[in-house]
């Protein structure tokens, strides 16, 4: 099970509370995550990646284990913890207002 | 009895204003997506309950809404709440959000490039839906204008978006340029009598018509003086603020420029300058009276420096004479110590007979008028700043 923290307007969006807990086949990579976070709530699409490049939105990282994983390979496998569940992958916005 | 309904798009999310048709007690409901920008919402001609807005975030990019309720719910119509919210092949149909310029051999053209602000090539990238326009005779055919500057329409009710690539494919494409706010797509006017033409505005591009439904298209500048520009009367390159038209005499058109207030009689053949005695001829809004197609509204900005009305006092411009004679209306607007701006898609005017005149700020009042401008009133005082505002009347 991978557990992944969603910034709260994509949330919102989702209609979801908390955490969002996904099952994935295979290796777990930010690219596998975020296929199956879209499968599971289209809405989502284009909103965390472009729809067609499939580029990180600028303003978003990913984060685990206390790791920046943005500028990794979508294909690198991420942490033992963060497939396991132990930890979660961090969807994070840039902070505004301040 | 009727009913107004006034949609409001704000900085953080979208608001709905209900009255009577006496239009002197509102109430006020929203926010609609909270802490979003909402660039604009528009209700169809063809059915009023059917809305479509524009839902947008530098953060998460754009989400298309649809209501057909009349704004008591909401959803996106690429995934609607009672299907599946994947295809049989287990694709997502989240497609309603999703804005690609049309590059394929059989419609599309080149994506090449448009001049970034220092004249160097810059690759075009969609950023947000500044504008919608549901067509005059189809629910569920709207018109989209988009940063950066091109024409999207939808004829599934939003479910899908395809671009009208003869507009960015012109052979000017290459030399637009945005304007300070981006290079967007804001006017889309559609023309009742000829219903294969349709006017377009960007900034900083200009006017540009078709004739033929959106396959090809040619720019309606000529007349434009734009100080700025090396050859100030170039076919295109004008920072054009708004342009509107009456439904009735769709061949006279009226616009704000960056600086100058112009006039065409000849659907966008030739434009000429109407300022006349306006304290400031710089500008974003202007509308048309819904019944008197010589009598004309803008609201006066100090200038392209200061974004705020001249002296420190709120007052909209009318003309009954199609421009050049304006007279100042203020009654009800305050006339010290104000220094708010009124964006582009930021007035409107209802069907009523008096003719209603609504105009947003970015200080978050929205103010109405019931007859025609000659006094005005908050309806609210304290949203975030307002973007876009329409309205609707409900029979």
């Amino acid at each position: 099970m991978i557990r992944v923290v969603l910034p709260y307007h994509l949330r919102t969006l989702a209609k979801v509370d908390g955490e969002v807990q996904l099952d994935l086949k295979g290796p777990v990579t930010p690219r596998a995550i975020l296929d199956a976070l879209e499968a599971r709530y289209p809405m989502l699409s284009g909103t965390i990646r472009d729809h067609v490049t499939k580029q990180r939105r600028p303003f978003l990282r990913y984060f685990a284990c206390g790791e920046d994983l943005s500028f990794e390979s979508q294909d690198a496998h991420l942490p033992d913890k963060v497939a396991s569940g132990e930890e979660p992958f961090l969807i994070v916005g840039a902070i505004s207002g301040g | 009895m009727n009913k107004v309904r006034v949609l409001v798009g704000t900085r953080k999310g979208a608001f709905i204003l209900r009255s009577d048709g006496k239009r002197a007690k509102w109430t006020v409901n929203g926010p609609h997506f909270g802490g979003w920008e909402i660039y604009h919402a528009k209700g169809s001609p063809v059915d009023p309950n059917r809305l479509y807005l524009s839902q947008t975030s530098s953060w998460f990019g754009q989400i298309i809404q649809r209501s057909d309720d009349g704004g008591r719910t909401w959803f996106q119509p690429g995934t609607p709440p009672v299907e599946p919210t994947t295809t049989p092949e287990g694709m997502p149909k989240g497609e309603s959000n999703k804005f690609v310029y049309d590059i394929s051999p059989a419609t599309g053209k080149p994506l090449t490039t448009h001049q970034w602000y220092d004249g160097t090539p810059h690759p075009w990238e969609f950023k947000r839906v500044w504008h919608l326009e549901p067509s005059l005779t189809d629910a569920d055919t709207v018109y989209a204008g988009v940063e950066d500057a091109a024409l999207f329409r939808t004829t599934d009710g939003g479910k899908t978006w395809h671009e009208l690539a003869g507009l960015r494919g012109h052979e000017s494409g290459p030399k637009w340029m945005p304007g300070a706010g981006g290079m967007g797509l804001h006017t889309i006017l559609l023309d009742e009598k000829h219903r294969d033409r349709i006017y377009i505005a960007i900034s900083a591009a200009g006017v540009f018509r078709t004739d033929d439904a959106g396959k090809s298209w040619r720019p309606a500048n000529r007349g434009l003086v734009s100080q700025f520009m090396p050859d100030p009367k170039a076919e295109v390159g004008h920072c054009v603020h708004r342009i509107a038209m009456h439904r009735s005499r769709p061949d006279v058109l009226f616009m704000q420029k960056h600086w100058d207030v112009m006039r065409s009689d000849d659907g966008g053949g030739s434009w000429r300058e109407v300022s006349g005695n306006l304290p400031s001829d710089f500008g974003f809004v202007i509308d048309v009276h819904a019944h008197e197609p010589e009598t004309i509204y803008v609201v006066p900005i100090k200038s392209d420096s200061e974004h705020y009305p001249p002296d420190g006092k709120l007052r909209v411009y009318r003309s009954r004479t199609g421009g050049n004679d304006w007279e100042a209306l203020t009654k009800g607007l305050p006339q010290r110590d104000c220094y708010v701006d009124i964006l582009r898609d930021a007035m409107a005017v209802d069907s009523l007979d008096r003719c209603g005149v609504y105009f947003g700020t970015t200080g978050g009042q929205v103010y109405a008028s019931a007859d025609a401008g000659d006094s005005w009133a908050p309806i609210v005082r304290d949203l975030p700043a307002v973007l876009s505002v329409e309205v609707q009347i409900l029979k």
